[in-house]
């Protein structure tokens, strides 16, 4: 049994970890061209457009998974125009181990709002001919600016900010990072961070269930200094305010 | 971000009782060592929870080390949790392989399931009336609370089968926090104890708004004026309230009533104008009531300091949190001469090993996690209530009770109101029976209420058809109907049905060789006499 379960989980880390370091990449098919979509199926625009709680049904392409549960999925997902968050997409283990990144998907699902994330709840998908990874799009200017949710959920990047204390140890230092928003997790909880820009602060997160602490980026949030300049890559989660999902990080110089 | 959205339920869990979760070979029914060995080593393992609250992790800490400090040859190893569904997956998983922890903090729902392994749990009451280790027994270094010293009713919610499988660490219960303010605007006045008439009441007239679509009580685009944190308990509370079935104490499912069908009626009614939601649709309690957007948060009070404009913790930015008046009460009720609420917090249980010594040294750290300083210290953290008299009646803590309001830290008003409330109320408190599934059949009541909610919102019709294809679904999704028949099996009042052809045969036919068997003796006996 618990080699059974063990299997499971580490399967679904495996896949997981795939989003982990996950570099902008060309599309496959027509990179920056927004697909035709099947009939039936709306554009980004339509599905931004349509209200919360209404049945919404999109084609996308994984771009990385943030957990498998009782045979429901959470999956970043991407099309040319826009992101979709896909949240508790019922799915079995053996279709979760087919959600590569870039696997074009059709969802069917309703549009909901949690704690500001727009995302489709309850969702089913079948997999499509097709294949996109989404480059990384830089976001940096945008921040602090209304403009910034317009790119919910896409994979994007922020360029040279500055490593700030996220809390302070036992003995009242500063730190770079927490484990939990508060310093009361262990290894392998989410990591908190502060980065600043132009004066202003912001709160990143390696989230766990997305990139756990065998990632490379898990690491290079906990050797991070204060004052290091670092460029990240990651999606930009929304939690009452923008809580991007960092999936690397990189040192600039 | 201070919780992880993603919920542990007991879906997966209950398939494994259901096919059942024995160690790999079991285990011996433990028995109590003639002497505990204090020259030799321990290290045991504590699965903790906390609330993701960072004083709490630091009050597990450091009764490790003073435990540590008392008992030099004892290590304890911590793991934090923050999610009590996270805990029992992980238990059941490790049972299957004897590699449980030593000490767990966890639910009476949680132990029934552990109790499917085979004596994985250590039954306690032996443990209690030890009288050299024991509680308040002569050979411990530390002074533990006495048996009797354990509030009863929180001692009582752990002994289910026949036994004590665990203490009570600690207790909260549910209460209403209200935004005084905005109940007052729209020209009510906040009743000392809630019915649910007049939040549903209150509620509804918070949703007018002028021709903009702006709320008229918050000027704002955003009113959600109720919103439920945990609809297992809403819906286990109206069904207790409304003295209504949900389960019986051996395990047959209630839940399924014309009652509950009324619930869900009136629960959909107001969602239906948008005046009702929930935690998992729409978002914690807290971050609407603290902004403005909600008047009637219903949360545990082990939340108590998320909860209104001063909390002390906070998931919204300083520019969203509105200025108002906090009311702790406690949860709306239909018979306010009658009050019920449940009962809820963390146990400690133990699990049981080959080496007894170890399983005493896991004894005597969880009877030290009772002592008045961890007590306390956590309950402290939160809206929590000690589980022993002794802390209750102490000093400090009473000291602490009269400085509600001192300061927004350590005297917070809404967290001292809200373990006061429980504190006056525990009398009224109740929790359900425990049984092998019992936590699936919780999740599958909070299950009806998320569902019908989101038929509501998604403009499905919630008429007769479809309360009757949601209780099938909620059947068989949480395995109900089998966790029924498993247990009516364990109490021996299952109904096997008609016997089969073959073994109707093979009965007649004994009888009969038996009845020719019978006729020879007696054939034998009398020719003999004769």
């Amino acid at each position: 049994m618990k080699k059974l379960k063990l299997l499971l989980l580490t399967s679904a880390l495996a896949f997981a970890l795939a989003g982990c370091g996950q570099k902008g990449g060309d599309s496959a098919g027509a990179a920056g061209t927004a697909d035709a979509k099947s009939e039936g199926v709306m554009t980004y625009e339509e599905y931004m457009a349509a209200a919360l709680d209404s049945e919404v049904v999109v084609e996308t392409y994984v771009q990385a998974k943030q957990s498998w549960w009782e045979n429901q999925a959470t999956v970043y997902t991407q099309d040319q125009d826009g992101a979709y968050f896909a949240y508790n997409m019922a799915c079995s283990e053996e279709d979760y181990a087919k959600l590569t990144p870039g696997t074009k998907i059709k969802i069917t699902g309703y549009k909901g709002e949690w704690s500001g994330e727009v995302e489709i709840m309850d969702g089913s998908f079948e997999i499509l001919e097709g294949n996109y990874i989404a480059q990384a799009q830089d976001v940096t200017s945008l921040l602090g600016t209304e403009d910034l949710i317009k790119h919910q959920n896409q994979f994007v990047s922020f360029k040279g900010m500055t490593v700030e204390a996220a809390g302070q140890d036992e003995s009242g230092n500063d730190v770079a990072f927490l484990y939990g928003w508060d310093g009361s997790g262990q290894e392998g909880d989410d990591l908190y961070f502060n980065v600043s820009l132009n004066g202003e602060t912001y709160t990143f997160t390696v989230e766990s269930y997305l990139c756990d602490s065998s990632t490379e980026v898990y690491k290079a949030v906990k050797a991070l200094n204060i004052g290091d300049k670092i460029d990240m890559e990651g999606f930009l989660y929304w939690y009452e305010g923008v809580n991007p999902h960092i999936t690397s990080v990189m040192a600039t110089k | 971000m201070r919780k992880k959205r993603i919920t542990f339920t007991a879906l997966i869990l209950s398939s494994l009782l259901l096919t059942g979760c024995h160690g790999k070979e079991g285990l011996s029914a433990f028995q109590p060592p003639e002497e505990f060995d204090l020259s030799r080593e321990y290290e045991i393992t504590f699965w903790a929870k906390n609330d993701t609250n960072k004083t709490q992790t630091a009050i597990y800490e450091k009764a490790i080390s003073d435990f540590e400090n008392l008992y030099p040859n004892i290590t304890v190893n911590l793991r934090l949790y923050t999610d009590y569904g996270k805990i029992y997956n992980d238990v059941i998983t490790n049972i299957a392989t004897n590699t449980t922890p030593n000490v767990c903090i966890t639910y009476p729902d949680h132990i029934a399931t552990y109790l499917t392994g085979n004596n994985q749990v250590v039954p306690l009451e032996t443990l209690f009336t030890d009288p050299s280790y024991g509680l308040g027994g002569s050979q411990l270094r530390f002074s533990s609370p006495s048996l009797e010293e354990i509030i009863p009713q929180f001692l009582e919610e752990c002994a289910f089968g026949g036994h004590y499988y665990a203490l009570p660490y600690m207790r909260s219960t549910e209460a209403c926090y209200v935004n005084k303010t905005y109940v007052e605007a729209l020209g009510y006045t906040l009743p000392k104890t809630l019915t649910w008439d007049f939040i549903w009441e209150v509620s509804e007239a918070a949703m007018a708004t002028d021709a903009e679509g702006t709320f008229l009580v918050n000027g704002q685009k955003v009113m959600i004026p109720f919103i439920y944190k945990s609809t297992d308990n809403m819906m286990i509370q109206m069904l207790k309230q409304k003295e209504a079935g949900y389960s019986t104490e051996s395990g047959d499912i209630l839940l399924f009533n014309s009652v509950t069908d009324e619930l869900l009626q009136t629960i959909g009614a107001h969602t239906k104008t948008d005046a009702f939601s929930t935690f998992k649709i729409s978002g914690y309690p807290a971050n609407f009531l603290n902004a403005g957007q909600c008047i009637f948060a219903v949360d545990s009070t082990a939340g108590a300091t998320w909860m209104g404009t001063d909390a002390p913790l906070s998931d919204i930015s300083a520019d969203k949190l509105v200025r108002f008046e906090t009311a702790v009460l406690p949860i709306p009720q239909f018979d306010t001469s009658h009050p019920q609420m449940i009962s809820q917090g963390p146990s400690v249980c133990i699990f049981n090993k080959e080496d007894t010594q170890e399983v005493m040294a896991s004894w005597l750290f969880t009877q030290y996690l009772l002592t008045n300083e961890v007590q306390i210290a956590y309950s402290e953290t939160e809206g929590y209530v000690p589980v022993t008299s002794k802390a209750h009646n102490c000093a400090e803590y009473q000291d602490y009770l009269s400085r509600c309001g001192e300061n927004n830290k350590e005297y917070y008003d809404v967290k001292i109101k809200a373990a006061k409330l429980l504190l006056e109320h525990v009398d009224h408190t109740f929790v359900t029976p425990v049984f092998a599934g019992s936590a699936s059949l919780r999740d599958a009541a909070g299950h009806l209420i998320e569902s019908t909610v989101k038929a509501v919102r998604r403009g499905q019709d919630i008429g007769g058809e479809y309360t009757k294809k949601l209780y099938a679904d909620t059947s068989s999704l949480y395995r109900l109907d089998q966790l029924a028949q498993q247990n009516q099996a364990l109490s021996g009042k299952a109904d096997l049905g008609k016997l089969p052809g073959t073994a109707l045969t093979l009965l007649w036919s004994l009888a009969g060789a038996w009845s020719l068997l019978l006729c020879y003796a007696v054939w034998r006996a009398v020719k003999k006499r004769q």
